[in-house]
């Protein structure tokens, strides 16, 4: 039992953990507004957009890749979505707009899968030529500007609340919209899959050690073409839910995120070497980020210090990381010493 | 015939890239002889590359030892906008600044550079921190103070003397720009072929165990790279500075991503240990030749050059995936 | 006549024009511990990846079990029983031992998901076959090298292994883990399961097998029973050469010790370290992989410095907190292990020759003399007899007796006083091995104080005037060369 607590607290999580409980008592003691229900409500929902895409990142940092188009992949299958919909005058619900969405976003995250897949190039420098790509295709081909106005379907989407929270003191009223569903969806489906599908556990294999996976039998070809597809699925559905939450479709607004959620996903204990982390760690480092984000107001910082509170807590964080793992391999090592 | 073989094969970055530019060229003749091909607009293109052309050179460095710098932007506008609330504190907001005061101007950059880059390397080489990780919060930290002073806005009222200098041509045609760019460009060219430097950089960026091992002192030649890296950048900011002539805590934000492509493309391998200054310097102009070209054309939306962008990088690896794939086999 | 398990006659494989077998047999009995060695590039690993389908020969016939096999495919070999452990165990270092034990299974039944009650029930199963006592939830990253092995073997054993491959299995191992080891080879024997012991160690392939095969430059030069092989012939067959190796006896040694430790203490290491060395020596230093022989290497080096003690050089006290101030000390260091902590492998000879003393190599304004380091990197490629054509090329395209020349050859160009080697010929062929101790005795009768660290025995006594034994950190004892046995250090060791 002792032994397994021990191992918990090798890993990043609990600490995360503890830097948020900490951060939201601090927030709670200076503006007595953290643990009240309309502020989690729009924490949540801040961190639906997000989170979808530090799955999505997730999954690519595990198999020992990156990804940083996903922000121009998403931005340009959400808008492509919405202009379809839109010139065709649909006024149906929103499944078909994820529908497009995602094929859209599929077909993009096959051009990264074949290019890291099977042509094996590095994956870094891949996505930043996509992610070029994807951009003037979008500004360039599709000519995109700001559509202020989306189809119903969307709009209700995001709108409709799923719960709405309202603060008894301030009379403030926040709405978590149904998107957060499509989260939780999105999030329990990618647990399953890494955890108790061979595929899943492909990714994993081929994170820790490519050429054994190719000899245990795995066709890593194969799964990283198909991992980056789903990424790009992912990643088109975070788009469509940013769009659908904001109400209108900015195409460019979405970029430039790729870096902030890299950090939170590797502030959550993702090795960026590959085959180390855990879904939970990703997401927690990502609601940290967004925590930090959310809560200049409430203790009453100006927002204009909001990124250098960011850049502070990555810095912060990565660095401990670093420390504590060089700490505990040098622990190891005496252990090794002792038991010897 | 093989004569042109083995010249390609001794440097192959720089030989893929001149086949592409070559290229781009001739189709340029063909479609826009007129228009592209004039002294004015070979001049112009030249003015417009030292800012982010500094950015790459700079990361070059810091990819060769296996890193990698994403502060540069930050760097970049942080050393701007202090050098305007320098000018304003100094001369006010409309007064004139003597030109003697550029090299104030510079030293602040300088000295930007030093601070951002020996935290960068503090953070790498000290607690070891993976430089995409370390670089990436300061660029964060930085542009977030850059918002705090400016308050978000562009700071454009202050004495434009150092502008008006700078986006000025020397002798009347060649760019100011692109001397600082020159001047920089054979420091680190000095510095890579002629100084034991560059042959520990690319051993470091080989093994850097065995280069603890071998003795090299590791932690001055992090300091020594990432310093020289954010120099570069902040450089590269005071260009920016006069070419916009404001200074803004967003500006360029696309530089970042821009730089890297540059070195990628100029054959920097991004695992380390391996890149030269001319393929940084020919993909550089490469880039702008081909944005320069495709603005030529009315028709066609300036955004397609990021899509062309994107598409060289890659065509650059498919190139070299399957020049490299019949040795392998062998 | 018995049955052989696999037989292959007169393989052929090229790569390009590489000739990497040009004929080749190989005859395994059933139930037998067959050994398989040969210098590095002999083609011992082709004729694996050949049996284990991963190359397709061009030539020449395989059978196993009386079947005569037309292709193998990977598949196919394992289906047939045939089980390959290589060097670096093909495990997940980020899963858990059950899942890397279960994974294959998993895979193989083509189901699309795991279920992980089921994981554990495979890798229990898979553990108590040999008995072996592991945290079926550990990483396997935090597994020591011996640990792997046991998991790499529990995995091949899984599948109704007929032929196990070892891939030079006791290369990491300490003593007694081989012991362990060869305690399991001897059990599965006795199951009826086959061996193919790749090793080029002499000792190992006498105490363990019952036939042995010798490949020479991707040919069969010897077959037969070990009972017949004895030092001379084993030698003869894997180089081709004959050998006289020479005692080291020192000349020209100093009066006064060039380089002392007293009392040096690393915590959790090794403690109050003593001894002195005199130019023209070469000392001895030997124990277990655990006894903190390498720690000490380090120590001396500057990678990891001591807690407290003295180390002193020409009888003055010096610190050495990091590598830099060993160098300016002159005293160099080659590491273990060449490939991750020696050579800088895809850059050039030249420049991992010059590497340590790159810093001299400078014009009077700072810039980098470059017909100097040509110079430099000419005389000491001609020095050594490093065989590269241009040594512009990379250390890659060396072998490795030759890239362990590179390593000394960084070090002599730094004209050093001391030279400390931690294992200098582990992985290195017979024949190099033999220039590379002939080097190393030249220098010391040049004046250079060296310093072997190393439990390859043979070589200790041979090479050093004196030895000391290190066991748990401590000195246990200290042995002139001439007057000790192999037995009297190995009592020392355990």
């Amino acid at each position: 039992m002792k032994k397994k607590v021990k191992k918990i607290f090798q890993s990043n999580e609990p600490y995360i953990f503890l830097i948020i409980i900490i951060l939201g008592i601090v927030v709670q003691i200076r503006s007595g507004q953290f643990f009240t229900g309309n502020n989690i409500v729009d924490l949540l929902s801040a961190m639906i957009v997000p989170g979808l895409f530090a799955i999505a990142e997730f999954m690519a940092l595990i198999s020992g890749g990156i990804d940083v188009s996903f922000p121009a992949l998403a931005s340009l299958s959400a808008y492509a979505t919405t202009k379809i919909l839109l010139d065709k005058g649909y006024e149906g619900n929103v499944f078909l707009a994820f529908l497009i969405a995602v094929l859209i976003g599929a077909l993009l995250g096959a051009i990264n899968g074949y290019f890291i897949g099977y042509l094996n190039l590095n994956a870094m420098i891949v996505t930043l030529g996509t992610s070029s790509i994807f951009q003037g295709f979008m500004q360039g081909t599709l000519r995109a500007n700001q559509l202020s106005v989306i189809p119903q379907g969307m709009k209700k989407f995001g709108t409709d609340s799923f719960i709405t929270a309202t603060n008894k003191v301030n009379g403030l009223s926040s709405v978590l919209p149904y998107t957060f569903l499509i989260l939780i969806i999105v999030c329990a489906l990618m647990f399953f899959v890494l955890r108790y599908t061979i595929f899943g556990r492909g990714i994993y294999a081929i994170g820790g050690n490519a050429l054994s996976a190719h000899t245990a039998g795995f066709n890593v070809k194969r799964t990283k073409f198909i991992m980056y597809i789903i990424i790009g699925m992912i990643a088109s559905i975070g788009g469509i839910c940013r769009v659908c939450m904001m109400q209108q479709c900015h195409p460019t607004n979405m970029l430039g995120m790729e870096m902030n959620i890299i950090a939170g996903v590797v502030l959550g204990g993702v090795a960026l070497t590959g085959g180390a982390g855990t879904l939970t760690g990703c997401m927690l480092g990502t609601f940290l980020i967004i925590l930090v984000q959310n809560s200049m107001i409430l203790l009453g910082i100006p927002t204009t210090w909001s990124d250098v509170f960011v850049g502070l807590v990555i810095v912060i964080g990565v660095s401990l990381t670093a420390l504590q793992s060089s700490r505990t391999s040098r622990s190891k090592k005496k252990a090794v010493k002792e038991g010897a | 015939m093989n004569k042109a073989k083995s010249i390609y094969r001794k440097n192959p970055e720089v030989s893929r890239l001149l086949i592409i530019m070559l290229l781009w060229l001739i189709f340029m003749m063909f479609t826009q002889a007129e228009k592209f091909f004039t002294g004015r607009n070979f001049l112009t293109m030249a003015g417009q590359f030292p800012e982010y052309g500094l950015m790459a050179l700079g990361g070059m460095l810091c990819m060769i030892t296996g890193g990698i710098d994403l502060a540069v932007v930050g760097t970049a506008n942080m050393a701007s906008i202090l050098s305007v609330y320098t000018m304003i504190h100094f001369f006010g907001e409309d007064g004139t600044m003597p030109m003697a005061f550029s090299v104030v101007i510079f030293l602040i950059a300088v000295l930007t550079g030093v601070v951002v880059g020996s935290i960068n390397a503090f953070l790498i080489s000290k607690l070891g921190v993976p430089p995409i990780l370390a670089t990436l919060g300061v660029n964060e930290f930085l542009t977030g103070l850059c918002i705090v002073v400016t308050n978000g806005s562009a700071v454009s009222s202050f004495p434009k003397q150092y502008c008006d200098f700078f986006s000025g041509n020397f002798l009347g045609f060649i760019p100011r720009r692109l001397i600082v760019f020159i001047v920089v460009a054979i420091i680190i060219w000095l510095m890579l072929e002629k100084s034991t430097y560059g042959t520990k950089l690319r051993l470091y960026g080989t093994n850097a165990h065995v280069a603890k091992f071998s003795g090299i002192n590791t932690t001055a030649l992090l300091f020594r790279t990432y310093i020289t890296s954010s120099i570069c950048a902040a450089l590269g900011g005071l260009m920016m500075l006069a070419t916009y002539s404001s200074a803004r805590a967003d500006y360029g934000s696309n530089y970042t991503m821009q730089a890297i492509l540059l070195i990628v493309l100029g054959g920097v391998s991004p695992n380390g240990g391996k890149g030269k200054i001319s393929g940084v310097i020919t993909a550089i102009v490469l880039l702008k030749m081909i944005e320069s070209g495709i603005n030529r054309f009315r028709s066609v939306s300036t955004y397609y050059v990021t899509l062309i962008w994107g598409a060289v990088l890659i065509l650059a690896l498919v190139i070299d995936y399957f020049s490299q794939k019949p040795k392998k086999t062998k | 006549m018995s049955q052989s398990l696999l037989k292959a006659e007169h393989v052929k494989i090229s790569f390009g024009n590489v000739h990497a077998l040009r004929d080749v047999s190989l005859e395994i009995l059933p139930g037998e511990i067959h050994c398989l060695a040969g210098e590095n590039g002999c083609g011992k690993s082709t004729i694996i990846k050949i049996i284990s389908g991963v190359y397709q020969r061009d030539g020449g016939t395989i059978e196993f079990d009386g079947k005569k096999l037309e292709k193998i495919s990977p598949i196919d070999a394992i289906n047939m029983g045939i089980q390959v452990i290589y060097q670096d165990f093909a495990l997940f270092p980020n899963l858990t031992v059950a899942e890397n034990l279960a994974l294959n299974t998993e895979l193989a039944s083509r189901k699309k998901t795991v279920s992980w009650k089921n994981v554990r029930k495979i890798a229990e199963e898979a553990v108590a076959k040999i008995n072996f006592d592991v945290d079926l939830d550990e990483k396997v990253e935090k597994l020591s090298v011996a640990q792997k092995q046991m998991v790499a073997i529990s995995r091949a054993l899984m599948s109704n292994a007929r032929l196990i491959i070892m891939d030079e299995p006791t290369t990491a191992l300490t003593k007694k883990e081989v012991n362990s080891l060869f305690k399991i080879i001897l059990k599965l024997k006795e199951q009826g399961i086959a061996i193919l012991f790749i090793s080029h160690k002499l000792n190992e392939v006498f105490e363990i097998s019952d036939r042995f095969t010798i490949f020479r430059n991707g040919e069969m030069v010897a077959t037969g029973s070990t009972k017949d092989l004895d030092d001379k012939k084993f030698t003869y067959y894997m180089t081709g050469r004959e050998f006289n190796d020479q005692i080291f006896v020192p000349e020209n040694m100093s009066e006064k010790p060039v380089f002392e430790l007293k009392n040096l203490t690393l915590e959790g290491a090794f403690e109050a370290i003593n001894f002195s060395l005199r130019r023209g020596e070469i000392l001895g230093i030997t124990g277990l992989l655990d006894s903190g022989r390498t720690e000490l290497a380090l120590s001396m080096f500057g990678l990891k410095p001591a807690d407290s003690g003295e180390i002193l050089k020409e009888g003055t006290p010096i610190k050495i907190t990091n590598p830099r101030d060993a160098i300016e000390h002159k005293i160099g260091y080659v590491p273990e292990d060449r490939l991750s902590e020696g050579l800088f492998l895809t850059q050039s000879i030249g420049d991992n020759i010059i590497i340590s003393e790159i810093d001299k190599l400078k014009k009077k304004n700072g810039q980098f003399d470059l017909k100097k380091r040509d110079e430099e990197i000419k005389r000491w490629v001609a020095e050594l007899e490093i065989k590269t054509k241009n040594p512009d090329n990379p250390a890659t395209t060396l072998s490795g007796g030759n890239q362990q020349r590179i390593v000394l050859a960084k070090w002599l160009a730094c004209n050093l006083d001391v030279l400390i080697l931690n294992g200098p010929t582990v992985g290195v062929d017979i024949g190099s091995k033999h220039d590379i101790h002939m080097v190393l005795q030249k220098l010391a009768k040049q004046g250079l104080g060296v310093i072997i660290i190393s439990d390859d025995l043979p070589e200790v006594i041979q090479n050093c005037n004196r030895v000391l034994v290190i066991k748990n950190g401590k000195i246990r004892s200290e042995y002139d060369t001439q007057k000790v046995s192999e037995q009297m250090i190995i009592d020392d060791m355990m």
